[in-house]
Parts: C-alpha cells; sequence; structure tokens
C-alpha cells in the first residue's frame, strides 16, 4: 500500500507540528451507489501515532471522519525526531507512513 | 505449523490461556480497540459516558474549537480543538445531530500538546461539542455550525 499516507512534521521552537493526509473513502454505510444499493461502511477506525518508536497518540475514528482523512496534531519534540502513523480499517488493513521531522 | 493446529497445540497445553492471564497477548490489542459502544451512542451524552464513564462535563474557556460558522459542504467541515489545560489524557469530537455523534477521539500521552485538527462529515446544522478530559475532569466546549448541503447519504 505505497503512498496511502502524506505526512509532513516541521518543527518551530521545541513545538513539532505533524500534518498527515491519508487516502481512503471512509464509507459511512449510509449512501447508496447509482443503482441504489448501500455502500457497507469503510473506514479507518484507529490511527497510532509514534515518535522515535514510543506510541503519543491514539485515535479512535468513527465513519464522520471525512474522505480521504486530514489529521494534525502537535507534541514536544524536534528536528531529527522520526513519526511513524499506523492507520488501521475496519477490514484490518493497515497503512503506515513515516517522517522525519524538519 | 499452521495456525489451527497452533491454536488446538496452545489449548491443549494452556499456552495460550497463561499467556493471556500473564496479560502478553492481550495489552496492545485492549488499548487500541474500537469502543463500539461509544461509536453507536446515538446521543452525544450517551457517547460521552461510554467513553469516559460518565457524563459531567463542566463548559470551560479553556478549550478553543475551531470550526466554520457557515459550512458550504457538510462532507468536509474542519475542525480544530486546542487546550492548554494541565495534563490533558483525551480529546474528542462529537456531532450532536448526526446519527452517531461520537466522530473521534485522540487519547493523548505525556508530550503530546493538547491540538487536535481534522475534518468530519455533517448530516445537517448542529451543535459540535469538543470534550476534553485533563486531570481526570471532563471539560467541554460548543460552537454551532450551520450546514448548507449535508454531508451524509450522498
Amino acid at each position: 500500500m505505497a503512498n496511502q499516507i502524506r505526512i509532513r512534521a516541521k518543527a518551530t521552537g521545541n513545538v513539532v507540528e505533524v500534518k498527515a493526509l491519508i487516502n481512503h473513502p471512509m464509507d459511512t454505510g449510509q449512501a447508496k451507489d447509482k443503482s441504489g444499493n448501500l455502500i457497507p461502511e469503510y473506514f479507518i477506525q484507529t490511527v497510532e501515532a509514534k515518535v522515535n518508536g514510543q506510541t503519543m497518540m491514539n485515535a479512535q475514528w468513527s465513519v464522520a471522519v471525512s474522505k480521504n482523512p486530514y489529521l494534525a496534531f502537535q507534541y514536544n519534540g524536534k528536528k531529527g525526531d522520526t513519526v511513524d502513523l499506523v492507520c488501521v480499517d475496519n477490514k484490518g488493513e493497515t497503512y503506515e507512513g513515516s517522517v522525519k521531522v524538519r | 505449523m499452521n495456525r489451527r493446529s497452533f491454536l488446538q497445540n496452545a489449548f491443549r497445553t494452556g499456552a495460550l490461556a497463561s499467556l493471556v492471564t500473564a496479560g502478553l497477548a492481550l495489552p496492545k490489542q485492549v488499548w487500541a480497540a474500537w469502543n463500539q459502544k461509544a461509536f453507536k451512542s446515538k446521543s452525544y451524552t450517551d457517547a460521552v459516558g461510554e467513553l469516559y464513564g460518565n457524563n459531567a462535563l463542566a463548559d470551560s474557556d479553556n478549550i478553543i474549537l475551531k470550526a466554520p460558522d457557515i459550512a458550504e459542504n457538510g462532507a468536509v467541515v474542519p475542525i480544530t480543538v486546542e487546550s492548554e489545560l494541565p495534563n490533558i489524557e483525551s480529546i474528542s469530537i462529537l456531532v450532536e445531530a448526526n446519527p452517531s455523534p461520537l466522530a473521534a477521539e485522540f487519547k493523548l500521552a505525556p508530550g503530546m500538546r493538547g491540538y487536535a485538527s481534522t475534518r468530519l462529515k455533517m448530516g445537517k446544522t448542529s451543535n459540535v461539542h469538543a470534550v476534553v478530559k485533563a486531570d481526570g475532569k471532563l471539560y467541554k466546549a460548543t460552537k454551532e455550525v450551520k450546514v448548507t448541503i449535508g454531508g451524509c447519504g450522498g
């Protein structure tokens, strides 16, 4: 699953802001397709953020997060940190992204 | 060894059971488990109760909830929550009028700043609540977002 996650992290002083865009349809289970059939729920349920291997954030999402989710968070850190994101959807598929803080 | 025979062996010897009781096999999944009950709750206060164990919310001036006054497209409503409250453990965002109000919860480890930003779907005009758990207490900020085109049902 290449390029599922685009992620950027920038340090300003001792605050690092991480911004990520994840490619995912985030189907709500309420919309219908052109022939009137319900499109089943298909969405990212958990997002874990790690800094230098240590878990810093665990997010849980519902279908209400928009298609191709955007996520931003901040932590006390520095240039050169490694930030990893691991997303898991309700079909058990995992998407991972990693970036070095600039 | 395939998975089935591994499992059978494990149960026969009790190895898996002891792994579970020793807490070695499960803790990560327990922490990251998706909170089905909270996410399926139909009212936002029920969702808060399922998520945090109680729903005693105190209004706080120390939570900044950034959201548009009017969202022209309910499918993509940018929401940002910021707070300087000490010892923040969790930030969650709830859209009161959505079929399931709880949209997202962010559990934060020490060292994280009180900041979370994302984009949500809103079915119609609704109050949006930002709930912050800090020092074991629950605080909230609320803002109404008017939606001109709904984001659910397409």
